[in-house]
């Protein structure tokens, strides 16, 4: 696909691994040599818990719904705080690129703000929003937020001079320029904006569960494996939490590729 | 409307304000452009021939003299002038024939008729295939037709080419003239070609304005009193030529571009950025 790397088809061919099975050739080999560790009894440690331990309890969490539940209830935060963060990120994300006026009131305030990290927030949101859902629902978007604005504003900033002006030449009403010119010339930041957002909300979502732990949620699973020393439910949380993750930036480079399919090359592959 | 797309510029100049006062970009051009004529408009970098353009065109304004389509002054950009700049400008996320359409975006009629004069417009630049494509999948001559296109689909009175093979090869470039030509005499409206290439100028115009810079002045017009088609191996083209040639060589040393001096033609960086917000 990328013309520097591709070799003859004879080359590639020859290889023992083919292409799309590259990527499972570590994760196998991990797992291999921890079944190996555990098999073998190189530690005795009671967190080494043995593949097929995991797995029996991955069985168990599925067959009596507690991970459907707990992935439900994480996912359900999350989709609300990203849905939050994103449209306010886009209102205030073309605000702030449209209008100069706008960008010298609120600019400051809203660079200040940025620099805090997003954990800072914790206690003021537990404060104001209790440590229910509100409060967790709160940070992501606030975690949403900043990347869709940045990338927002940065992409209808840098709409090309030419093309504006092809556009004066064309008569285009304040509506089309809008519509017809600056947005989808900044499509495809603005899309690697909500992209980040996508990611971020995630692992906000994670966070939110531990620092404001109540009610359910897979990182409640966790912190519950953690506490009853289930290292076997700790560590299928952690591979839940990865394969989510994983599966929400494919289906977002997925997005991303088909909407921006007229720049005519692949964009974020993973 | 048969004599629309007379422009009449008198006694035009422009300035732009740089650090250390006004810099003349044009002085006291005077040009009479009759309906369904070709000019050409020739001369070296930094003669003002392309801000020439961009005040007909109505992307420039403030000006000194008169610069007066179909008798009326020229204020701002509108659908009677079609321009083709150098790059394409087409915009990228559109096919060849959504590019096309945004020609006619604020352009009177039905939305079948609308599909219609694009059809045919397609067909006109011999694009007949490529309504689907995507920029990128277009060669730089390809795309050059699409602009040229969606410059006329409006029907204008008048369309202004600024260099606009001037970034392809040689090759290319003879063809689209011809292709070019075949335009003109089948649409029947005004044309004004701004070129580097003296033989591009010959080939195409009517006349052939020949300009010289700092600040950028009519040198001389050239008339071309030669039967379409012109063969450039010809005789009488090479002597059109020549003639236009030695307006050049007369005193090469004014023509010559100043060293290490901005070019004032070139488009000023400040109502770039000012556009951005101000619309």
């Amino acid at each position: 696909m990328i013309p520097y790397f591709s070799k003859t088809r004879h080359q590639r061919d020859r290889h023992p691994v083919p292409p799309f099975l590259r990527g499972w050739v570590l994760p196998i080999a991990l797992v291999l040599l921890w079944w190996l560790a555990a098999r073998l009894h190189w530690s005795d440690s009671p967190l080494l818990v043995p593949p097929g331990k995991v797995w029996d309890t991955a069985v168990q969490q599925v067959a009596s719904g507690e991970l459907v539940r707990a992935l439900a209830a994480s996912l359900r935060r999350d989709l609300i705080g990203l849905a939050i963060g994103v449209s306010a990120g886009l209102v205030f994300g073309i605000a702030f690129g449209l209008s100069r006026l706008f960008e010298k009131m609120i600019g400051p305030t809203f660079h200040t703000l940025k620099q805090i990290s997003l954990f800072a927030w914790i206690p003021l949101l537990s404060v104001w929003f209790g440590l229910g859902d509100a409060a967790k629902v709160a940070f992501l978007s606030l975690a949403a937020f900043f990347p869709v604005v940045l990338n927002t504003f940065e992409g209808i900033r840098s709409v090309p001079g030419e093309l504006i002006e092809a556009a004066r030449v064309l008569k285009f009403t304040r509506r089309q320029w809008l519509t017809k010119l600056v947005l989808p010339a900044a499509a495809p930041s603005i899309l690697a904006g909500i992209h980040l957002a996508l990611v971020y909300a995630w692992l906000a979502t994670l966070g939110a569960e531990y620092l404001l732990v109540s009610g359910q949620g897979i990182g409640n699973t966790m912190i519950d494996g953690r506490e009853l020393f289930l290292m076997d439910l700790v560590i299928f949380g952690v591979i839940v939490v990865g394969l989510v993750g994983f599966a929400l930036n494919w289906l977002a480079a997925r997005l991303e590729r088909r909407l921006l399919a007229w720049r005519g090359r692949s964009v974020a592959q993973f | 409307m048969a004599q629309a797309g007379t422009l009449e510029i008198q006694h035009l100049s422009k300035s732009y304000a740089v650090k250390e006062g006004d810099l003349a970009v044009l002085e006291d051009v005077t040009l009479h452009i009759a309906p369904g004529e070709f000019v050409s408009i020739v001369g070296t970098s930094g003669c003002g021939k392309s801000t020439l353009l961009r005040l007909i065109v109505g992307l420039e304004d403030q000006y000194q003299g008169q610069v007066l389509l179909d008798g009326q002054r020229i204020v701002g950009t509108s659908l009677q002038r079609g321009i083709v700049f150098q790059e394409h400008r087409l915009f990228p996320w559109l096919t060849v024939e959504g590019n096309i359409e945004l020609g006619l975006l604020n352009a009177p009629g039905t939305p079948a008729q609308k599909r219609e004069a694009v059809r045919e417009h397609i067909a006109l630049v011999g694009l007949q295939g490529f309504e689907k494509s995507y920029p990128h999948q277009l060669s730089g001559g390809m795309a050059q037709r699409v602009a040229i296109a969606r410059a006329l689909v409006s029907k204008p009175d008048i369309l202004l080419l600024d260099e606009p093979f001037g970034a392809l090869d040689a090759m290319t470039r003879a063809y689209l003239q011809q292709e070019l030509h075949r335009v003109w005499q089948a649409e029947g409206i005004t044309m004004i070609l701004v070129t580097h290439d003296v033989e591009e100028a010959v080939y195409l115009g009517d006349k052939v304005v020949v300009m010289e810079p700092r600040p950028g002045r009519v040198r001389r017009i050239v008339p071309v009193d030669l039967a379409h088609p012109r063969a450039r191996g010809e005789a009488d083209f090479a002597a059109v030529k020549q003639k236009v040639l030695d307006e050049f060589s007369h005193d090469s040393a004014s023509l010559a571009e100043a060293p290490l001096k901005a070019d004032p033609g070139a488009v000023p960086q400040l109502p770039a950025a000012l556009w951005q917000f101000a619309i």
